[in-house]
């Protein structure tokens, strides 16, 4: 037999040819990369990030002006980055789980307009919502001058949306204080009730009273301590508004585009994990005597809801990356601010590059590992 | 004797049936659904004739110019006038019709493909007879046509031109990638995981953005790419990433029996994988195939980014005409439709085959 025919050999053969291909081609393209830098006199390394800026940014959640270093912008990108997709994830899953189950509702009109909703927006590009936002919905509002009033504090025009923003005074610390003790304050209410649940079989009503809890402690705490907020109300003064918050048009075309985008793929994935339910759960569920409410707490959703969270998660993933595509209308998040303004600055288009998508690997890994956490916490238990 | 008299038996009661039953019971059946239906209809009332006013009623469909321009609606001379830069980019007027040659030819081959698809081979040659005539034909300097530079490629034509190089090409690729992480070699398993799972954690962006600025660096000078061959390396990269998890799925949902069975008759390796093993995984994962297809059509807007004038593209170059000032917002409607329309027949298309190849006998 010849030595061809053995497994073995054959295996460690094919993975040496491998290693041996891999190893010749990336030995040729850093060669290829070393010899280029030598002969352009592309500066390397990553002294850059200590380096002065010296441009600025037209929203920073965080201390930011000309004299930072390129460090920080690369924290004002990554804040932004973050800002877009909490609200960005935020909104998509409220109006997400509002869609999904409007689809699977018995009215008629409901469950078309929903799956009008989803067939719409899942079926156009994300970049090409991002720029329909901006440029024609947003760029089409009124200037500061003739804006569009909201209850009188709450300004919308082309220059953005300007809202009330909250400023906390002394003792604000208590009513936060007090939040926190309400919260524990539920979590021992449930705690009893399902005790009691066990021990008798009554089921008590807790979710008016946690409520109650939640929002009437503080809220005398606050009344107590003087009510130590007040709110700095946009006013026009010029050409714009000054004061109050703005959210600028580029990132509420942003949010926007991203929240209804992804919505639809979180409604498709709320309203198949419902589906995947197997109608003989609701029927034994029914049979037991368990109310629709019951029922559907104690049965339905704890399955469905199993299905539906692993490709929710994935979609909170592409909501991320997807926020890179605010380079398109320059929203200052870190694509914008790191691969643009900074490797045009530097000319450091290895390094820059190669951290920005450092950044995004890093959240997608953290995501995935998120993932598994929850897939393996909630696996059915079979014994 | 009893003599049975049949009885007729009697209607059904006026409340089950009718349009208006129909009403109370997909409606109005509580009064949720009663104020939920009101609202749905306010608001599809507050929304639908606007639009058709401004996109139908009011608008302008003939002239040539921007004084045709007169309805207070939509002016679709706009469109009409740049249609061509929309389809074609800046190529080159009197070489169009070779682009319209590919777009007709794409229909003869799918009949060909329909008819004498009946082997393998013929399928494959088929396949990929289609793309190198179209190129042929597309960038020129064969048959004496005269060269199209790449820049002046651009419309509709650069985004299919786009999804469909990274759709077919990557097609492969993927299927060695899913292959590859399906190995009990580890070196080619984690080389293989590596690779996919670093191309899925990325942006497509930022990796557009290390093919326009980085992949020169990795060449020699000498070796040049123009700017959309390295956007078509990217994409295809890209997708073959995409593509090898999706086939991976399918060669998950394939029993270990099939594989025993296979290796039961002597089949080595690529025997196995490619005769037994691939055509069924393939049949389960079209829909996700599909779908996979359609979220890269969807990303090939990105290219603009990059430089590339692809259909989304268009839409600024074209409004930035001065004699056509102001007319965006009817580019955009336009190329949405477009956008629109390939992505939702392709899943509608999707379903039909998918019902086509599922032979379950169930």
């Amino acid at each position: 037999m010849s030595i061809l025919n053995n497994k073995q050999f054959r295996d460690i053969m094919s993975q040496l040819i491998v290693v041996v291909g891999l190893v010749a081609f990336l030995w040729y393209i850093t060669s290829n990369l070393l010899y280029n830098i030598d002969q352009r006199g592309i500066t390397t390394g990553f002294d850059f990030f200590s380096q002065t800026a010296g441009f600025g940014i037209a929203e920073s959640p965080i201390f930011y002006d000309e004299n930072s270093s390129y460090f920080r912008a690369f924290l004002v990108g990554l804040a932004n980055t973050l800002m877009v997709s909490f609200v960005g994830i935020f909104f998509a899953t409220i109006i997400g789980i509002v869609i999904g189950i409007a689809r699977l509702s018995k009215n008629f009109l409901i469950s078309k307009l929903a799956m009008s909703y989803v067939e719409l927006f899942r079926n156009i590009p994300i970049l090409l919502q991002i720029l329909f936002w901006y440029n024609v919905v947003l760029a089409a509002l009124p200037s500061p001058k003739q804006s569009i009033e909201i209850t009188a504090t709450m300004f919308l025009n082309n220059r953005g949306f300007n809202v009330p923003k909250p400023i906390f005074e002394d003792g604000f610390g208590l009513v936060i204080l007090a939040f926190f003790i309400s919260i524990a304050l539920v979590v021992y209410l449930v705690k009893w009730a399902n005790k009691k649940f066990e021990q008798t079989g009554k089921d008590t009503l807790v979710l008016p009273w946690a409520i109650l809890i939640l929002i009437g402690f503080p809220f005398i705490i606050y009344l107590i301590v003087g009510s130590p907020m007040s709110f700095d109300i946009p006013a026009l003064k010029g050409f714009n508004y000054k004061g109050g918050m703005n959210y600028s048009p580029e990132f509420l075309a942003l949010t926007f585009a991203l929240s209804i985008y992804t919505a639809t793929y979180i409604a498709e994935a709320v309203r198949s994990g419902i589906e995947a339910v197997p109608k003989g759960q609701k029927e034994a569920a029914a049979s037991l005597g368990l109310t629709p409410y019951q029922s559907l707490k104690a049965v339905i959703l704890p399955q469905a809801v199993r299905i539906a969270i692993p490709p929710i998660i994935n979609q909170y993933l592409n909501l991320i990356k997807n926020s890179s595509l605010a380079t398109a209308i320059g929203y200052p998040e870190l694509v914008t601010i790191f691969s643009g303004t900074v490797l045009n600055q530097t000319g450091q288009a290895i390094e820059v590059i190669l951290v920005t998508m450092a950044v995004y690997l890093f959240i997608s890994l953290t995501i995935s590992a998120l993932l598994n956490f929850v897939n393996k916490k909630m696996e059915i238990k079979e014994r | 004797m009893a003599i049975f008299n049949e009885k007729q038996a009697r209607p059904a009661p006026s409340n089950t049936k009718g349009i208006i039953n129909w009403i109370f019971k997909n409606l109005l059946a509580t009064p949720f659904d009663v104020a939920m239906t009101f609202t749905i209809l306010a608001f599809l009332f507050w929304v639908i004739p606007p639009f058709i006013n401004w996109a139908i009623i009011d608008a302008n469909f003939v002239g040539t110019t921007k004084a045709d321009c007169t309805g207070t609606g939509a002016c679709w001379v706009f469109i009409s006038q740049k249609i061509n830069m929309f389809i074609y980019g800046f190529y080159p007027e009197n070489e169009i019709y070779r682009v319209n040659i590919v777009f007709g030819l794409f229909f003869v081959f799918v009949t060909l493909f329909k008819y004498f698809g009946n082997s393998f081979i013929t399928k494959i040659v088929i396949f990929s007879v289609y793309p190198v005539i179209s190129f042929m034909l597309i960038s020129g300097g064969y048959f004496g046509l005269p060269i199209v530079d790449t820049n002046d490629w651009g419309g509709l034509m650069l985004t299919l031109v786009v999804a469909a190089t990274g759709i077919v090409v990557a097609f492969p690729i993927g299927i060695v990638l899913a292959f590859g992480r399906q190995s009990k070699l580890p070196v080619i398993r984690n080389a293989s995981v590596v690779y996919i799972e670093f191309i899925r954690g990325v942006p497509l962006i930022t990796l557009l953005f290390m093919g326009s600025v980085i992949l020169p660096l990795f060449f020699r000078e000498g070796i040049d790419f123009d700017k959309l061959l390295r956007a078509l390396i990217v994409i295809t990269l890209f997708q073959a990433a995409y593509i090898a998890e999706v086939i991976r799925g399918g060669l998950q949902a394939i029993p270990k029996g099939q594989y025993e069975a296979a290796d039961s008759l002597g089949l080595s390796y690529w025997q196995k994988m490619l005769l037994v093993i691939l055509p069924q995984a393939l049949k389960v994962s079209i829909p996700n195939l599909v779908g996979a297809s359609i979220a890269l059509f969807k990303d090939t807007t990105l290219v603009l980014i990059i430089g590339l004038f692809d259909l989304l593209a268009m839409v600024h170059l074209t409004g930035s005409d001065s004699n056509w000032l102001g007319y965006d917002t009817e580019g955009y409607v336009f190329i949405t439709f477009i956008y629109w329309f390939f992505c939702f027949s392709l899943s509608k298309y999707s379903k039909i085959i998918e019902a086509r190849y599922n032979t379950d006998h169930r």
